[in-house]
C-alpha cells in the first residue's frame, strides 16, 4: 500500500495534536472495533471563528494524517467554512488515499462535526445544516465511498 | 546500526550465500529437464533427489513421500482439496482450527462454500488447541483435520502429538500446515501421526516459489495439478530444478545447525520479550510464552494502533509486521489474535517481530529505544490514552 508524500509528511509531522482545555466543543467519532478513533477539539471565538484546533487520533497512518489534514483545513475559519468541509477535501488536499482508507477522511469531516455539534450544543444554539453526529459510525463509514482511482 | 534491521522473518528469509551458491549451476550450465532420459536430464534428477532425500531426512519421512510444489500455499491447498474430492461419498466434515494461516482458512471456506462443512475448533488464551472440543467435532463423515503446526502470527506450538493420534484413532486423515515450524523446530512424522504435512522453502532460508506436500504412502491422495508424470502423477509440472536445489540445501543447513541457532535465537526472543514487556508499560505478549516458536515476538500496546506503530518503526529502518486490521486492507483485526479472546482495541495495537539467526543483539537493543520512542509518541496522540488518564486507569 501506498501513501502520498503529503500523507507521509501529515503521518509523520502531524499538526495540531492535543487537547484544548475548556475547549468550546468536542467531538469524538469511530470505534476500537474497526481501530480508529478520533477526537477533535475547537476553540472558538464570539465571532464563530475557530481560533484554535486540537485533535487526537487511535488509528493507522492514514487516520493520523486525515485528523492532521482536517484541522488544518478548518483553523481559523468560521463555522460555516467549516461546515463545508468533506471527506473529498481532506483527500485531495493530502493527494489522495489508497481505496482501503477512504473511510478514514470520512471519520475526519465526521470528527469535525462531532465537535461543532457539541459546541452548538453548549451554546445552546443551532447551527444551519449540521445534523446530530452518528454515536457509533461502525456502520455508516463502511459502505462503498466515493474514491479518487 | 544497519540499513535494516529485519525483523519479519516469519513473513520470508534471507537466502543463504550457501543456497544461492549450491543453487547457481542449475540456474546456468545445469539446465537440463530431470524428466528427460538423456544423461544430461538424469544428472538434473539426481540433484532433486539428493534434495527430497535431505527434506525428509529433516522430518523422518521417507524420500517418495515428497513431492514438490510452488510453496507452501500450493501444498495446503492440495491436501485440503483433494481430501475433500477424495473422501466426498465418505463424508463432508472437515474440522479445522480458528487460527488456521489463510492458505488453510479460505480453501475451508471455499470448500464451505461447494458442500463441505468446516467446524473451525477454539483456541484457549495462548492459542493452543482445545482437544476436547476438537474431539467432540468429530462425527461419522469427518473425513480431515487440519491444524497448523505453529502459528506464523503468535508463534504458538500446537500439541500435534496428541491431535495426530485422536485423528488416527478416529480414522480420520490429518494435515498440518508446518510453514512456520519446519527446519526451526524438530518434526517427527511417525510419532507425531501426520498424514499430510505442507512446507516452503524461503521460510527457512531458501528461495521463493518452491515447498513440499509430505504425503505418508498410506494416504496418497489425487493430484490437485494434473499434466503429467512428474512426482510420481501426484504434480504435473516441470521441476523448479534450482529452487529444489536451493531447498535441499536450506534444508540441510537447518538440519545441522538447528539445535545450536535454536537455542540462541529463543534466548534472543525472550530478551526482547522481556525487555519490552520491562521497560514499556501496558504492553502484553500474545501466545504461550514457553510453546512458542523460537523467533517469534507478538505484543501488543495499549491504546496504539499497529499500522501506525509499523510506519513509524519502519522510518528507524525497522522492518516488522502487525495483526491491525488498517495494516491488511480489511476491517478487522487479525482473526488468530481474535481467537485468543482479545479485545479488538488491543488486537490492533499488536506488533510481531520474528528473529533469525543473523539477528543480533545490538539490533535488538536498537530495536526496543526506537519501540519506547514510537509507543510513547503514539501514545501522546492517542484518545484512548487520554481517556485512561482520566479514568486514572493509567
Amino acid at each position: 500500500m501506498q501513501y502520498s508524500a503529503k500523507v507521509m509528511d501529515h503521518f509523520t509531522n502531524p499538526r495540531n495534536v492535543g487537547e484544548i482545555e475548556g475547549a468550546s466543543g468536542v467531538g469524538t467519532v469511530g470505534n476500537a472495533k474497526c481501530g480508529d478513533i478520533m477526537r477533535v477539539y475547537l476553540d472558538i471565538d464570539d465571532n464563530g471563528i475557530i481560533k484554535d484546533v486540537k485533535f487526537k487520533t487511535f488509528g493507522c497512518g492514514a487516520a493520523v494524517a486525515t485528523s492532521s489534514m482536517a484541522t488544518e483545513l478548518i483553523k481559523g475559519k468560521s463555522i460555516d467554512e467549516a461546515l463545508k468541509l468533506t471527506n473529498k477535501s481532506v483527500m485531495e488536499a493530502l493527494d489522495g488515499l489508497p481505496t482501503v482508507k477512504v473511510h478514514c477522511s470520512v471519520l475526519a469531516e465526521e470528527a469535525v462535526r462531532a465537535a461543532l455539534w457539541d459546541y452548538a450544543e453548549k451554546k445552546g444554539i443551532k447551527i444551519e445544516g449540521l445534523e446530530k453526529p452518528v454515536e457509533d459510525l461502525e456502520d455508516s463509514h463502511h459502505e462503498d465511498l466515493h474514491t479518487e482511482d | 546500526m544497519p540499513k535494516t534491521i529485519y525483523l519479519d522473518n516469519a513473513a520470508t528469509t534471507m537466502m543463504k550465500p550457501d543456497v544461492l551458491e549450491a543453487m547457481m549451476p542449475y540456474l546456468t550450465e545445469m539446465y537440463a529437464n530431470p524428466s528427460s532420459i538423456h544423461s544430461f536430464g538424469a544428472e538434473c534428477n539426481v540433484a532433486c533427489e539428493k534434495a527430497r532425500k535431505t527434506i525428509a531426512g529433516l522430518i523422518n519421512a521417507k524420500d517418495n513421500e515428497i513431492y514438490f510444489t510452488s510453496g507452501g500455499s500450493e501444498s495446503d491447498n492440495w491436501a485440503i482439496k483433494s481430501v475433500a474430492f477424495m473422501k466426498k461419498d465418505k463424508g463432508r466434515h472437515i474440522i479445522t482450527s480458528a487460527i488456521e494461516h489463510h492458505a488453510v482458512m479460505e480453501t475451508c471456506e471455499f470448500l464451505a462454500g461447494n458442500g463441505f462443512e468446516i467446524t473451525f475448533v477454539g483456541v484457549d488464551e495462548k492459542g493452543i488447541l482445545k482437544l476436547d472440543e476438537l474431539k467432540a467435532a468429530i462425527r461419522p463423515d469427518t473425513i480431515l483435520i487440519s491444524v497448523i503446526y505453529a502459528n506464523n502470527e503468535i508463534g504458538t506450538i500446537q500439541p500435534i502429538r496428541e491431535i495426530g493420534e485422536i485423528a488416527r484413532s478416529n480414522g480420520i486423515i490429518f494435515h498440518t500446515d508446518a510453514v512456520q515450524a519446519f527446519g526451526h523446530i524438530p518434526i517427527d512424522v511417525e510419532k507425531d501421526n501426520i498424514d499430510l504435512l505442507s512446507a516452503s522453502a524461503h521460510k527457512i532460508h531458501g528461495p521463493k516459489g518452491v515447498g513440499m506436500l509430505y504425503m505418508k504412502n498410506s494416504a496418497r491422495i489425487t493430484p490437485l495439478i494434473h499434466g503429467g508424470p512428474h512426482e510420481r502423477k501426484r504434480r504435473a509440472g516441470t521441476l523448479n530444478v534450482p529452487g529444489i536445489v536451493g531447498f535441499g540445501k536450506a534444508a540441510e543447513l537447518s538440519k545441522k545447525e538447528m539445535a545450536e541457532s535454536t537455542d540462541r535465537i529463543r534466548e534472543m526472543r525472550n530478551y526482547l520479550i522481556d525487555r519490552i514487556l520491562g521497560e514499556i508499560p501496558y504492553s502484553r505478549l500474545n501466545g504461550d510464552k514457553d510453546r512458542r516458536l523460537p523467533g517469534n515476538v507478538n505484543i501488543s500496546f495499549r491504546y496504539i494502533e499497529g499500522e501506525s506503530m509499523l510506519m513509524m518503526v519502519d522510518m528507524k529502518g525497522i522492518s516488522a509486521s502487525t495483526g491491525s486490521a488498517c495494516a491488511s486492507g480489511s476491517l478487522d483485526p487479525s482473526h488468530v489474535l481474535l481467537a485468543i479472546g482479545l479485545p479488538h482495541e488491543i488486537a490492533h495495537g499488536s506488533l510481531r517481530m520474528t528473529l533469525s539467526e543473523f539477528t543480533t543483539k545490538e539490533e535488538l537493543d536498537y530495536t526496543v529505544d526506537a519501540l519506547k520512542e514510537v509507543v510513547s509518541k503514539l501514545r501522546s496522540m492517542s484518545p484512548l490514552y487520554e481517556d485512561a488518564i482520566k479514568n486514572k486507569e493509567v
